[in-house]
């Protein structure tokens, strides 16, 4: 090729590369217009990442959110996971959500990493002091995942030091159950989540846990819209981890966390989340950090009919 | 064998009928008598109902309406039924849901939170502005 044909080509991939870009950042502009206004509700499940509490989305509300996980593993390079939401109440008693997750590794590559679909049906009608749901996850992912949205089995450090050109080739088609008791008490909210997780080739079970507490900062509201209120903030702990397999159950070479956890909501309801963890074992790494944000677009379901021209509406 | 046939099936059908009218039954209705007997420990409170208003338009107002006047399934909360019900048994409305209906639970929300919200509640009337109006 001419050096100037070279030049022609070259201008031509820089021009598409920018049309590209700014395709990208218009479409950005975009939807984070829209989500100021379409009609906002107040987002999220209290402050938790991993623990999951018997709090449903609310039915036709549609609940959009990032869960990014940052750390440098012993031995390996520093990652970026990250996990976009979309949680839709479909029945005040059923929740439906879809992940699409995806992972950026510094020195290596970016790559999506697959996608979940979980399921939450609330047992119980009524509240009592103990609330079950059941909980049901497929998910299609490859080894390269590192959202870390659940540690079961041993997953470890090797998971996250794995060059993602190896581990992408590792097929994650999983069914996950989780048992989801849940209770509030004079403001806390405590949690506790039991996994089992089963690849559908031939593969152990895997068992994990979660475990959550937390409190909002004030528990009376005040009577102004405000940011910065007591009432809009949300503290509480984490502590997850692995408990082996069925053929070896137990505490042995698994990775555990602890991991404190903040909550704040803004006045429109959209709210961030942050979350230092600490791993506790060999196996763990030694700090990851999780940061997110959630935002409720209320009665979705109901805007979404009338755009195809039907007025009648549901809860 | 028949005979148990026909009492399973009898059984089915009643628990179907008994089912039925528990979801047409109003929560209001639903709540036991013991929860009217709850005072609202914000009676008085000046604050209570405007707080309640800004509870009210981020947790209710999307499906039963700025002014509670209700829309789509959600009914309207500026009913007799809802401003004359006692307010333990509002609290235990907001605490339970009725999850069948499509209404959620609220109970994530700290006790004083609602309380608020059932403060304010109270002041709705029918065919009027909410008396309480959330302040900006």
């Amino acid at each position: 090729m001419s050096p100037a044909n070279h030049l022609k080509r070259r201008c031509l991939l820089i021009q598409k590369q920018g049309i590209r870009a700014g395709t990208v950042r218009r479409s950005a502009w975009i939807i984070a217009g829209a989500f100021l206004l379409l009609p906002g509700s107040r987002a999220g499940e209290g402050p938790f990442f991993i623990t999951y509490t018997h709090q449903m989305e609310e039915p036709g509300n549609l609940e959009i959110a990032t869960k990014s996980l940052t750390g440098k593993p012993d031995g390996g390079n520093r990652f970026l996971g990250a996990a976009t939401e979309f949680e839709y109440g479909v029945k005040a008693w059923w929740t439906t959500e879809l992940y699409v997750d995806g992972q950026a590794t510094g020195g290596e590559s970016a790559l999506f990493t697959g996608y979940r679909w979980e399921n939450r049906f609330r047992v119980l009608p009524r509240e009592h002091w103990i609330n079950p749901v059941l909980y049901v996850e497929f998910e299609n992912i490859n080894g390269a995942d590192k959202s870390l949205l659940e540690v079961v089995g041993h997953d470890g450090l090797d998971d996250l030091t794995t060059a993602n050109s190896e581990a992408r080739r590792e097929k994650q088609r999983e069914i996950e159950a989780k048992l989801i008791l849940s209770s509030y008490v004079k403001g806390w909210t405590i949690a506790e989540n039991f996994i089992a997780e089963k690849n559908i080739r031939h593969e152990p079970y895997e068992f994990g846990y979660a475990v959550g507490v937390s409190r909002p900062l004030a528990l009376v509201a005040t009577p102004d819209r405000c940011t910065f209120c007591r009432e809009n903030f949300q503290v509480g702990v984490e502590v997850y981890g692995g408990l082996g397999t069925h053929a070896g159950f137990g505490l042995h070479d698994t990775s555990h966390y602890v991991a404190p956890t903040l909550g704040w909501t803004l006045a429109n309801g959209a709210m961030f989340g942050v979350s230092p963890g600490f791993g506790l074992t060999g196996t763990s790494a030694r700090f990851l950090l999780r940061f997110g944000v959630s935002y409720e677009i209320a009665q979705c379901g109901r805007a979404t009919r009338r755009l195809f021209g039907n007025s009648g509406g549901s809860q | 064998m028949r005979v148990t046939l026909r009492a399973f099936i009898v059984a089915a059908g009643g628990l179907m009928v008994a089912g039925s009218s528990v979801r047409a039954e109003s929560p209001v209705h639903r709540a036991p008598a013991r929860a009217s007997k709850i005072t609202n420990p914000l009676d008085g409170n000046e604050q209570a109902p405007l707080a309640g208003a800004k509870l009210y338009a981020r947790e209710c107002a999307a499906c039963h309406g700025a002014a509670g006047a209700g829309g789509g399934k959600a009914p309207a909360l500026t009913q007799t039924e809802v401003s004359s019900a006692a307010p333990g048994t509002l609290f235990w409305v907001l605490r339970n849901g009725s999850l069948y209906r499509g209404m959620p639970s609220f109970a994530h929300l700290p006790e004083p939170q609602r309380w608020q919200i059932v403060t304010y509640l109270r002041t709705l009337r029918p065919n009027a502005t909410a008396a309480v109006k959330p302040n900006r």
